[in-house]
């Protein structure tokens, strides 16, 4: 098992934490239609973000998802920003014209979330390709989701990643469901690991509900590619708490896996082994809890004190 | 002046970014070893290597995403989509990824990108290497699309594409590239978004890009000879429209021909007759005339591939209609 040092246990129980708040808080903010339009959910999936991104250095890059703030917050995203963002305010990431599924943040090496399904791949493979052309020791960690698997351009870039050993970390977020149809619905192979082997890359599994489990293979997989051995593909298992989107009446499974994953709710598993083996106090628990709550509370009312964007907002950026 | 191909011209605009900036780099099928399916890449993986000048698997939605991404880490990519039929399997990359991305981050990124490919008919290929989807293009903001139909704009506006830090597809025209025409010696570049008046004239103006301004220019000589004076405007950009050029040719000869390879219904002729209606309605002394392809996929036969374009035939038929 990965051993972290004490700040890294609370930066690790810290991140996670603002995640699912953030997340949380989100989900409320749809309820009471404070948040319009749709929002993507990454509770439940945390240990992943931060398992990953948290072994990487912070001039890295990455490529999100559709469900992409766990991403952003894990990539040191400022959470004001992120929250106006996705309430479409001008002091947002992306001055209110991205929103949820467009997060980026590219001062942070956060390349953006994507509202298409394997969007994300051909940038990750391109700033893969960049890279190499630089002689940099950076890489590029592309998240995906298990739906993604089945996109032709998730092919397409594997093929030419693995051919022109690219420095790209392929990071399958499979949490079982591309929207309401399950894995066994949808992939004729069921272990992803397969899917590397046709492009004659490696790949690993790991389960995505254990952040210092994925942490270590991340630590394991990063270093490989860093080493210029070419992508490779880290799987993590996982399960995101919310529907797909804020409408998804998730009629698709049943209530006993629900309460399979809850019981496997990597924050407070995380936080009782912290305690145990003496990286953190309950009292520091607590605190970290409590800081997370005051940030969350405070980038919300940030957010929603914002302004919407200027009119003349309309035209600008579009072209340099 | 020297006079040289368009194939040529176009070499030696990838040749000049290249040597003055080492950001440029090339992508797309049969490039590199080959030299392009229509030779435009030849020589340059002999000068730059295959760093520089990048064989890809046929993977079009990966051409394009994977410059994109090298696009954002600084690099000015080159890639080629072999035809401009092909550009499907890489649509969602270019409307949703390569057009949006700039906006949709708040203009916190810089998208120096350029597309190029070929389209159009005349070597009766058939349906699948042969059709003009510019139209598709024009419907994407974010982007710029630019269609030479000259040597010299060819180079010139390549070079400008290559510099700009906006996407651009910049389609080239198969029947064009054996074409010979004066280029100049040396530095030059032709600005995208500017029209080109081709042939001046008084009594009809012909709005028209890419191979159909030579059958347009072919159609105004002989216009000429029987005494109607066309003026031809080479659009050279169809995104953005010149829409000041447009206007003013309009102005003073008060009647427009639009001519289009790409089919009639709904395609580009469309937005630039409807560019002209907005921007000049009351200087128009009669309906504006599309000659245009027709609404078929591109037929094998050579004589149906024919009637499927325009013709100088059809073009003279068209002024002679909007000057009854």
């Amino acid at each position: 098992m990965y051993t972290p040092s004490k700040q890294e246990a609370a930066k690790i129980l810290r991140q996670m934490m603002e995640i699912r708040q953030f997340e949380d808080k989100i989900m409320e903010l749809l309820a009471k239609n404070i948040a319009e339009g749709g929002s993507h959910l990454y509770a439940g999936m945390e240990a992943v973000a931060v398992g990953v991104i948290s072994s990487l250095n912070s001039d890295d890059y990455i490529t999100s998802t559709h469900r992409g703030h766990g991403h952003a917050i894990a990539k040191d995203g400022d959470l004001n920003a992120l929250m106006a963002e996705i309430l479409g305010k001008k002091t947002g990431v992306c001055k209110g014209k991205g929103g949820s599924l467009h997060l980026a943040d590219l001062n942070k090496g956060n390349l953006g979330a994507n509202g298409i399904v394997a969007g994300g791949l051909g940038i990750a493979t391109g700033a893969a390709l960049a890279l190499k052309m630089q002689k940099s020791s950076k890489i590029v960690v592309c998240f995906f989701g298990d739906g993604a698997l089945n996109n032709g351009i998730t092919h397409e870039c594997m093929n030419m990643a693995s051919l022109w050993k690219l420095p790209v970390l392929y990071l399958c977020e499979n949490n079982l469901y591309a929207m309401s149809v399950c894995i066994n619905r949808a992939c004729s192979v069921k272990d992803f690991r397969k899917r590397a082997a046709a492009y004659d890359m490696p790949a690993d599994i790991v389960d995505g509900m254990d952040v210092l489990a994925v942490k270590e293979a991340a630590i394991k997989w990063i270093n490989y590619v860093r080493s210029g051995n070419g992508p490779c593909l880290l799987v993590c298992n996982t399960y995101r708490y919310y529907g797909h989107s804020r409408s998804d009446p998730r009629v698709y499974r049943t209530k006993e896996e629900e309460k399979f994953y809850k019981e496997r709710d990597p924050i407070p598993n995380f936080a009782k082994i912290c305690i145990q083996n003496g990286w953190l106090t309950e009292q520091e628990v607590k605190d970290i809890e409590s800081q997370v709550t005051k940030a969350i509370e405070e980038a919300t009312d940030f957010a929603i004190k914002s302004p919407l964007p200027d009119p003349e907002e309309l035209y600008s950026d579009l072209y340099v | 002046m020297r006079e040289i191909t368009y194939r040529q011209a176009l070499n030696e605009a990838l040749d000049e970014e290249m040597s003055r900036d080492e950001k440029v780099f090339l992508m797309g099928e049969d490039i590199a070893i080959y030299g392009g399916a229509y030779g435009v890449t030849a020589g340059l993986l002999n000068k730059y290597g295959e760093e520089r000048v990048k064989d890809t698997p046929i993977s079009e939605a990966a051409i394009v995403g994977t410059g994109l991404g090298a696009a954002l880490l600084g690099f000015r990519p080159v890639v080629e989509i072999m035809y401009i039929d092909f550009i499907g399997l890489c649509m969602d990359q270019l409307n949703n990824q390569v057009a949006k991305i700039r906006y949709m981050f708040g203009g916190k990124c810089k998208v120096p990108l350029t597309i190029r490919t070929e389209g159009g008919a005349g070597r009766t290929l058939g349906a699948h290497h042969s059709q003009s989807l510019e139209a598709w293009l024009m419907h994407i903001p974010g982007i710029k699309v630019v269609m030479p139909a000259t040597p010299a704009d060819a180079k010139g506006l390549l070079k400008t594409s290559i510099r700009e830090d906006n996407p651009i597809v910049f389609i080239e025209h198969k029947m064009l590239y054996n074409t010979k025409g004066p280029v100049p010696d040396g530095e030059y570049l032709t600005p995208i978004g500017v029209a080109d008046i081709k042939k001046e004239g008084r009594d009809v103006t012909i709005l028209t890009y890419s191979r159909m301004l030579l059958f347009s220019l072919q159609a105004a000589e002989i216009l000429e000879k029987e005494g109607i004076s066309v003026e031809v405007v080479d659009l050279r950009t169809l995104l953005p429209l010149d829409k000041q050029t447009i206007k003013k040719s309009v102005m003073k000869t008060n009647r427009v021909v639009i001519v289009e390879e790409d089919t009639k219904t709904a395609g580009a002729g469309a937005e630039i007759g409807m560019t002209v209606v907005e921007e000049c309605f009351d200087y128009l002394d009669a309906p504006i005339k599309r000659v245009a392809g027709a609404d078929v996929p591109m037929p094998k036969a050579p004589n149906l591939e024919k009637l499927a374009i325009p013709s100088v035939e059809s073009i003279i038929e068209g002024v002679k209609e909007v000057l009854k």
